[in-house]
């Protein structure tokens, strides 16, 4: 029978079935972090449990740890140094392997796990995050759980999880240039809702996909928790299998051969049948921006905010009116009428090395700088991606733009009462939630694609780049 | 875990769309690595006019004294959605919620709250825009109840007890009040097993031990 690549994937780590529509899953690898999996892996001690497979689990300090230079375990978060040292203790104690703050490998848990090659095709990946549908950008079959989830699977190396639905969303025609991944999952979630992936694991297929590089479809994959899909997977190519090869933790010599060779096989089979099919054309699609609170309130980059009395019904109305209010501002304005406070490069989304290069070359094609008044960060998602930037002179490029340029990490994507931006502030944001208070009391973040972001930043104002 | 077989108390509307868990608990709120210690973060951003200073806003429903001892609370499409964080779930509990009623919830906040004995129950928005109507009228006479045995919500007794659907696994971890990893211990050796079959073809999967 003709299959879905997520039912092979499903099927593939089955232990057994539990009931009709539940099964007991083997997990291949848990990624924790000190926000969320320090509790998991506290609760498990507590329990008096182990780890099951220790060299099948990781932990990184990205969250609560600083990202300003000369950073140590006490944080601008206060109590923060209490999760930091708490991680710490508890992953020396189970003996997983644990990327501390000071680690050359160090950085957000979804950037550096497909860089170690600790996500790969195939693998079954669960990790106390909603963003770790990222990882479908490789193929493998990873969603964010909860602590008691994580506490689960690092017990029992397993976990029972109710089967999703499948949809396939096809893209039709190309992107155009100036286009990234962040404004098509933009542009996706806008047009399928906040709700429209609920109860689907989705597969992400066309044209525009094949021609994405590996890293713009883990920032495709990374918003599938928008869509609060179960999550996204893009079947791998050789793009991905060279992307893979080499790295830390994937295998070598004839086991790569073997993994290779199993890895080119998963895909859809034709003529498998999806629950559900959305079709999105691509071929003009323009930069997207938000203008609310919600990643479902985006458009494209010169349109105007939507009045409130043009939404389709009571409650949209309501929200919108909300939306408005927080974010100050009004329907039929432009995005571009708002000075902009603050700009920030960085995130699971958009941190990685491309993501860099791509700010970093409008920089150095239009010389312009960060304008005046406007506060200008932008965060590497990795001690690599750092590296990486340094040896090209990006990060020479950034400072002298006026940017600052900071250790790898979370950092301001989230506030978790250390630093930010500070009330009323309007951010341009490359990261993946604008909801209220996402980046501090009373920020108002507009999500956007880091082209976007780096033009904004030396406009002063909310703009696409329209010079490529 | 908690058993949820029936309860009965007042419910708090709170229709908003896409409650995200930021909301529910934001990040600042959640200051020790511990479960506890979470229900002054409750809804924070809403409820306080200053979160530093814990003042409230009167306006904003929990607030107001017919709601404050509510156990069961009447949301909008797609609630949880957002951040993983069990603590949106740790944090609801300790505030004295044990059911939330909505037109749909987001996956990963439906799966934490099953874990910890917090029913979710889908229901059609326009049964969830009666009941908020009917509660809204008296909320502390008008109480609702939920009954996990026969999976209804009774409440306005002029009107026909409401029917919900829930899965089976789900419906019974809560009615006994399952420790999930305990269920799954006892399938050891189906997990060895697997691991043995699955080796010969995914030998990469395997870390050594090193
Ligand atoms: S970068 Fe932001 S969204 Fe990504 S894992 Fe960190 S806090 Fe979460």
């Amino acid at each position: 029978m003709a299959t879905t690549l997520f039912d092979k994937l499903w099927h593939e780590h089955e232990v057994m079935a539990l009931s009709e529509r539940e099964s007991l899953l083997y997990i291949d690898r848990i990624f924790l972090h000190e926000r969320t999996g320090s509790v998991a892996l506290n609760s498990l001690l507590e329990n008096n449990r182990v780890v099951r497979r220790r060299r099948h689990a990781f932990c990184t300090m990205d969250h609560i740890v600083d990202t300003l230079p000369g950073r140590s375990d006490d944080t601008l978060m206060p109590s923060g140094r209490e999760f930091i040292v708490a991680t710490r203790s508890a992953a020396h104690e189970t003996g997983i392997q644990l990327f501390d703050i000071a680690d050359k490998d160090q950085g957000i848990v979804h950037v550096i796990s497909p860089e170690l090659g600790i996500a790969l095709p195939g693998l079954s990946l669960i990790c106390p995050d909603s963003h770790t549908c990222t990882l479908g950008g490789l193929g493998a079959l990873a969603w964010g759980v909860g602590s008691t989830e994580a506490e689960h699977a690092l017990a029992t190396s397993t976990l029972r999880v109710i089967k999703p639905r499948n949809m396939r969303v096809n893209f039709t025609g190309a992107l155009g240039s100036g286009v990234t991944a962040k404004d098509l999952i933009l542009y996706t979630i806008r047009s399928l809702s906040a709700a429209g992936g609920a109860g689907y694991a989705i597969e992400f297929v066309g044209p525009a996909i094949d021609a994405l590089p590996v890293e713009s479809r883990l920032t495709l994959c990374n918003m599938a928790t928008e869509l609060s899909a179960f999550t996204a997977l893009i079947a791998p190519d050789q793009k991905v299998l060279d992307f893979c090869r080499g790295r830390r933790f994937a295998p070598e010599g004839s086991v790569w051969d073997q993994a290779a060779a199993h890895w080119q096989a998963l895909r859809s089979d034709e003529g498998a049948c999806f629950d559900a099919v959305r079709q999105i054309d691509t071929g003009s699609l323009k930069p997207q921006l938000s203008w609310g609170t919600s990643p479902q309130h985006c458009i494209d980059w010169d349109d105007s905010v939507p009045a409130v009395s043009d939404a389709p019904d009571e409650k949209s109305a309501m929200a919108w009116q909300r939306a408005q209010d927080y974010m100050g501002v009004t329907g039929g304005s432009q995005l571009s009428d708002y000075r902009l406070d603050a700009a920030f490069i960085g995130s699971c989304t958009n941190s990685r090395l491309s993501d860099l290069q791509l700010a970093a070359s409008y920089l150095r094609r239009t010389g312009h700088r960060v304008a005046k008044g406007v506060k200008a960060l932008c965060v590497p998602g990795s001690g690599q991606v750092k590296r990486a930037a340094e040896a090209e002179g990006l990060d020479d490029i950034f400072r002298s733009a006026g940017f600052e340029w900071r250790e790898p990490g979370c950092s301001m994507c989230f506030f978790a009462g250390g630093e930010s931006f500070g009330q009323g502030v309007r951010v341009a944001s490359t990261t993946n939630r604008n909801f209220e208070g996402r980046q501090g009391l009373g920020v108002r973040t507009h999500i956007a694609s880091p082209l976007t972001v780096v033009a904004s930043a030396c406009a002063g104002y909310l703009v696409a780049d329209t010079s490529v | 875990m908690t058993p949820f077989t029936q309860h009965a108390g007042v419910a708090m509307p709170l229709r908003r769309g896409n409650i995200d868990t930021d909301t529910i608990i934001p990040s600042r709120e959640m200051r020790t690595v511990s479960r506890s210690g979470l229900a002054a973060g409750l809804f924070a951003p809403w409820r306080y006019s200053d979160p530093d200073a814990r003042s409230e806003n009167p306006d904003f429903v929990f607030n107001q004294p017919a709601y404050r001892d509510a156990s069961i609370l009447l949301a909008g499409e797609n609630f949880g959605c957002g951040s993983s964080r069990e603590h949106a779930v740790w944090a609801l509990l300790e505030s004295g919620f044990r059911a939330i009623v909505a037109p749909s919830f987001a996956t990963i906040f439906h799966n934490n709250a099953q874990r910890n004995g917090l029913l979710t129950v889908e229901l059609a928005d326009s049964a969830i825009d009666a009941l908020t109507q009917w509660v809204s009228a008296d909320p502390q006479c008008n109480t609702v109840r939920i009954d996990l045995d026969i999976c209804t919500i009774a409440y306005d007794p002029h009107q026909a007890v409401l029917s919900f659907s829930i899965d089976a696994t789900t419906r019974n971890m809560l009615l006994n009040g399952l420790d999930e990893i305990g269920l799954t211990e006892q399938s050891m050796d189906r997990i060895a097993a697997f691991e043995e079959r699955d080796q010969p073809t995914r030998p990469w999967v395997y870390l050594e031990e090193r």
